[in-house]
């Protein structure tokens, strides 16, 4: 078990920058998830930890030594990949006992015809075999050890995958979106099973992912990169509430949050579609602002229900998904304002509309992200705490 | 009951019934063409020559006679032909590893070159689209005691020259290097394409999993996975080297002293040189025969191997 710690790694693939001075500690047994979009640079990231790519500058330490010269295997860390990498000639055993058979034996005694005569092979196998099964039984596919790849589903490939990782006690556990290949269902259960797994063993996971739900449900802290660079490193409940930006605040969440234009009122508070909020924003008058809504913060009523201490906005319902347990909305905003509000209710909207289809959309400014025009979070933007007086005003002021 | 059931049955059968003549006659009519072809050029022939094999046919000849199995005891007991199968074996013996292991070697270190891979391609590849014949004269021209550049090299190395044709002893490894020389290419194409089929991700997970150098990566990962392309290239090998013929028509005719004669050679003298269509018939059927034992064993020690 150990700690990982890159040093502003950077990496270009000839002119074309990659990452840019990635600096990042991992702690000792953390579960951290490197998330992002694909181009980002997390995979990059991670294969140059593993040490299967080389990074134009900076350096990697595990248990705080350089491993920057290093062969992969030196480096105590286990991968898993995407497309599982199992060995399609060896059955299950084989492919569990490769690291151990690599480690702990000579070229002699792995040649082919020639190993039948290592006597090092005779005393060492059982060994081996005795701790192949034990990792088998932990995963639960002891029964499978003389299958061949071909034979396995997806899921039992990928517990095989993960025992080869397992089989040699790394230092690190290296994912590289180890569930994309997985059916939809099976990725759920397999979520639980990774973070179980790694409650056991305690040992250092680095998972790399494009699925937002994947980190963060499994991760002690989840780095969210784009572009080259970490844009916001936190617990996951942190980048949900408290995102560092407008691209942090897209990616996490689902649906996507709902991105409105707002701007910086002469009182120094946000107004929306010429409505004054009650967010104090120190900020220049006119500064332009986007202001972010979660769509599980935005609550559907009919029109003139009473929304003391909160914002409304009125809408006409395009269109609502039911899934079961609950309703995604889609609203196309009506004058002043324009655009289309996505909110997340409990509730059949159809049972709010008016006969013109249209609903209010209330939300309440202390759920409100407040991001400048460069997307950056207004961390001092704040909302008092406002009697319920404000709320009505901004109401009539909306209302067409 | 059972005659309503059957009355309803017989209403209904008659145009599935239909449908199905339909498509079978479909399924025939697209089948047709394929099959006249495989009559006529295989099957027919193939007939024609074991009825052949079984009489003392002459070309020209104006009667016949059935003969049995004649021309195969003939065959047994005649040191042309026991001769000529020993030369093809051990031909087939040079030629299968070297040519298999070279064109092997070649694929993997060309498949690690990015810019110059093209070019080695094409240089090794050459070989193969040259005709076998012109290039005999070629080959025999160098390999000239006298006049030939590779007896002149060896006389500045000051090795006394050597007559790579018409020396019993040399004259079938010459043969088979020729041979060689013109398999390689075809073999290393092959081979590259079943090392492009091997996914990137395995090397990596090996490299993870601690190979260190090109001899693990090859033993563990790239030896295996190229079973099938490995025997596909044996199998194709053999039967290219078991036909051994042009060079010998053209360079050597069987000789010196029949060291040289090889099984394709001793069926062409018997059939076009001597006439003896029957007999040639006969040989040729041995010949087929070997080269089908040849595939099937091939196929069933090695396919059970090499498939994952």
């Amino acid at each position: 078990m150990a700690k990982v710690e890159l040093r502003s790694v950077g990496k270009s693939f000839g002119d074309v920058p990659v990452l840019a001075g990635i600096d990042l500690d991992i702690a000792d047994g953390e579960f951290l998830t490197l998330v992002g979009a694909s181009g980002c640079g997390k995979s990059t990231l991670l294969r140059i930890i593993a040490g299967l790519e080389v990074q134009s500058s900076g350096s990697v330490l595990i248990d705080g030594a350089p491993v920057d010269h290093l062969r992969p295997h030196e480096r105590r860390v286990a991968m898993v990949f995407q497309s599982y990498a199992l060995y399609p000639h060896m059955r299950v055993f084989g492919n569990i006992a490769l690291p151990l058979v690599m480690s702990r034996l000579g070229l002699f005694d792995r040649l082919p015809l020639l190993r039948a005569l290592s006597l090092r092979r005779r005393r060492v196998m059982p060994e081996i075999a005795r701790e192949v099964h034990a990792v088998a039984a932990q995963l639960q596919i002891d029964a499978l050890l003389e299958r061949r790849p071909s034979q396995l589903s997806g899921g039992q490939r990928q517990r095989v995958a993960l025992g080869r990782a397992m089989v040699r006690q790394p230092a690190a556990f290296l994912m590289d979106e180890p569930l994309s290949n997985l059916d939809a269902k099976l990725r759920v259960h397999m979520r639980t099973e990774l973070a179980d797994l790694h409650a056991r063993l305690g040992a250092t996971f680095i998972y790399v992912t494009h699925d937002q739900i994947e980190a963060m449900t499994m991760s002690n802290r989840v780095a969210m990169m784009d572009n080259g660079a970490i844009l916001q490193l936190g617990r996951p409940g942190d980048l949900y509430a408290r995102p560092a930006s407008v691209k942090v605040a897209q990616f996490i969440g689902t649906p996507a949050i709902n991105l409105l234009p707002a701007r910086v009122s002469a009182q120094h508070s946000v107004e929306l579609f010429g409505a004054e909020l009650p967010i104090r924003v120190p900020r220049p008058v006119g500064a332009a602002l986007t202001l972010g809504i979660r769509p599980e913060a935005i609550t559907p009523a009919p029109l003139g229900a009473p929304a003391a201490g909160r914002h409304v906005l009125v809408g006409r319902l395009h269109r609502s998904e039911n899934l079961g347990a609950e309703y995604i909305v889609h609203v196309d905003l009506a004058q002043p304002a324009s655009g289309v509000v996505i909110c997340k209710i409990a509730a059949d909207p159809e049972s709010l509309v008016d006969g013109a289809r249209d609903l209010a959309l209330v939300f309440s400014p202390a759920a409100c992200h407040v991001f400048d025009a460069e997307g950056h979070r207004i961390a001092d933007a704040e909302v008092p705490n406002v009697a319920s007086g404000v709320g009505a005003v901004s109401m009539s002021a909306v209302h067409p | 009951m059972t005659a309503a059931a059957a009355v309803a049955t017989s209403a209904t059968l008659p145009p599935r019934n239909r449908q199905q003549l339909i498509e079978r006659l479909a399924g025939c009519g697209f089948a047709f063409p394929a099959f006249a072809l495989l009559l006529l050029i295989d099957i027919i022939p193939l007939a024609v020559l074991l009825y052949l094999s079984f009489t003392d046919y002459q070309l020209g000849a104006l009667d016949t006679h059935f003969l049995g199995l004649d021309n195969f005891a003939k065959a047994l007991a005649d040191p042309v032909f026991r001769r000529s199968i020993t030369n093809t074996f051990v031909y087939v013996a040079i030629v299968l590893p070297l040519a298999v292991g070279l064109g092997l070697l070649i694929a993997v270190l060309l498949h690690g070159r990015k810019r110059t891979r093209s070019f080695y391609e094409v240089v090794y590849f050459l070989p193969v689209t040259s005709t076998l014949i012109a290039m005999a004269t070629v080959w025999q021209f160098l390999l000239h005691p006298s006049l030939g550049p590779i007896n002149g090299m060896l006389r500045t190395v000051g090795v006394h020259e050597i007559a790579f044709l018409s020396e019993p002893a040399y004259v079938l490894p010459t043969l088979a290097a020729i041979g060689i020389w013109h398999l390689v290419g075809f073999n290393m194409v092959l081979f590259l394409a079943g090392l492009s089929a091997i996914p990137r991700d395995l090397y990596e997970a090996a490299e993870i999993d601690g190979c260190r150098g090109g001899i693990d990566r090859f033993l563990t990962i790239t030896w295996p996975l190229l079973g099938p392309t490995t025997m596909f290239v044996i199998v194709t090998t053999s039967i290219t080297a078991f036909k051994v013929f042009d060079t010998v028509a053209v360079m050597t005719r069987g000789g010196p002293m029949g060291s040289s004669e090889v099984l394709l050679y001793a069926i062409y003298l018997e059939g076009y040189q001597y006439f003896h269509m029957g007999y040639a018939a006969a040989l040729t059927l041995v010949f087929l025969v070997f080269v089908l034992l040849f595939s099937i064993l091939q196929t069933f020690v090695l396919d059970r191997r090499v498939h994952y």
